[in-house]
């Protein structure tokens, strides 16, 4: 089934391309719909596993990209184990969302990529995640100052954050990573 | 008995406590613990949601940084577990790909629950338990990344595990059945969507009560902080469900006591262990009469 797009003149090849590359072969979906059935945040979604995995066949790649469900899915992984198809939505869920901050598309909901990048950024600089850094990072990012800090503060007063950053030798070699090294071929 | 250990940044940071109650429990059982040195962060669910390459390459410099290849490595985080597994995984398939020579290690990545759930190491805390945790009612709450996606987890039962239910019941509290054991909490949605993060735990929460619980137990950092955190906001008033790590139980059991100090990191009323231990000793006594 790799090779027969169901429309391949409205498709992006290339974005058909990289699923392959992934292993991810969105064209053996029959629309069971179990993946949507047992998503446990589809309620909240825009657009439904089952559409979205329908859409990426098509390469509709756009509309994806756009959809504030890249961003809501957690990776739970319940859809991809259920498929039938052992179809790894996970994955193609982890490749729109890559693809959308690469191509600097608008978040549709742009806290999330914000928490995530933050993260990121204090895994890149220390090694290690540094919560109360990236909790910061994450508040200025985003513009969130106002919201959801009741957590964070029950866990500071309970002296579950660390104050310090976790800091570790390797810190150069977590910055070739971040840098790309050993991605060259690739690119 | 001696293992790699690789406890992961929560395990530093938010769950502490987890990683204390492992090291007490290590101790306790003559296992040495072997840190993989200088082990970085796993990357979690941020770097795979946005980073491939630089996912995979952080949980590779980590199986990179073994340096006893023959020790089975120990990891208590799911998150980590998930993405060591992965990266062990890739390398197996195709070291090249990923810029190593070779990659035949001798090791296991083993999750934590599966090594406590091992029968001889069931029969050595059986040994060492002073007080049962009487009849305490538990719902024992998998969550994610320990189970799935099988292909990477190896987990043995993905959909209906029970790991957890056989080391609680070693310790001699009451696993009750229910419903939500392997649903996802959202927890890493839960700084940036609390509105989902309520949503879902209100429902897990429910569920436990449904099933008769008084206590959830887990091996998860992320849904121990989500799971008790998040009853806070859905109701703020009460009554909550401690969320306590297996591993605390086992401590509970070996020492007979569940201090306050512990009792204090959690972020609901974390109270009910501590009965159960005492309830259990009046009844002990009881009988000896
Ligand atoms: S479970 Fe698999 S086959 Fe069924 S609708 Fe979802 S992606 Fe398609
Ligand atoms: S991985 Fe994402 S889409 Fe799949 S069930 Fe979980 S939240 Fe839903």
């Amino acid at each position: 089934m790799q090779n027969m797009t169901i429309s391949p003149a409205k498709g992006n090849r290339k974005f058909l391309k990289k699923l392959k590359e992934r292993n991810i072969d969105v064209q053996t979906c029959y629309q069971c719909g179990r993946c949507s059935a047992g998503c446990p945040i589809a309620d909240f979604f825009d657009l439904q596993p089952m559409e979205v995995v329908r859409l990426a066949g098509y390469g509709m790649e756009e509309k994806l990209l756009a959809s504030e469900t890249i961003w809501l899915c957690a990776s739970c992984d319940t859809c991809a184990t259920r498929c039938p198809n052992s179809i790894d939505i996970t994955g193609l869920m982890d490749v729109m969302r890559e693809l959308a901050l690469r191509k600097g598309i608008k978040p549709a909901v742009p806290q999330v990529p914000a928490f995530h990048l933050s993260f990121m950024e204090s895994v890149k600089r220390w090694g290690r995640t540094y919560e109360i850094g990236m909790i910061g990072a994450y508040k200025l990012r985003s513009g969130d100052y106002m919201g959801d800090m009741k957590l964070g503060l029950s866990m500071f007063m309970k002296g579950k954050l660390s104050l310090v950053p976790h800091s570790i030798e390797g810190k150069p070699e977590i910055r070739d990573i971040f840098a790309g090294k050993g991605k060259e071929y690739e690119r | 008995m001696k293992m790699a250990y690789y406890p992961g940044c929560s395990l530093q940071g938010t769950a502490r406590d987890y990683n204390e109650s492992i090291l007490d429990i290590c101790n306790t059982l003559d296992i040495e613990l072997v840190e993989i040195p200088d082990w970085n962060c796993c990357g979690a669910s941020s770097a795979h949601m946005t980073n491939h390459e630089v996912a995979m390459r952080l949980s590779i410099r980590n199986l990179m940084q073994v340096k006893d290849e023959k020790l089975d490595i120990l990891v208590p985080c799911p998150a980590c577990f998930q993405r060591l597994k992965a990266a062990d995984k890739a390398l197996k398939h195709d070291p090249y790909h990923w810029d190593v020579d070779d990659y035949s290690p001798k090791f296991e990545l083993v999750h934590i629950s599966t090594f406590l759930a091992k029968p001889e190491i069931l029969e050595r805390i059986s040994a060492k338990i002073s007080r049962p945790v009487g009849d305490m009612r538990v719902a024992c709450y998998y969550g994610c990344l320990s189970l799935r996606p099988q292909h990477l987890t190896d987990a043995v039962n993905h959909e209906m595990p029970t790991t957890l239910e056989t080391i609680v019941s070693a310790v001699g509290a009451r696993p009750v059945s229910w419903s939500h054991r392997t649903e996802c909490c959202s927890g890493s949605l839960t700084m940036t969507r609390p509105d989902i993060a309520g949503k879902l735990v209100g429902d897990i929460v429910r569920a436990a009560e449904r099933g008769g619980a008084n206590a959830m137990v887990t091996d998860c950092p992320m849904c121990q902080a989500n799971v008790e955190g998040r009853q806070l906001d859905i109701n703020p008033s009460g009554p909550h469900i401690p969320v306590y790590y297996a591993t605390e139980l086992i401590t509970a059991a070996m020492s007979g006591s569940y201090p306050e100090k512990q009792q204090k990191v959690h972020l609901v009323s974390a109270q009910v262990l501590q009965n159960h231990l005492n309830q259990a000793a009046l009844s002990s006594t009881e009988e000896t009469r």
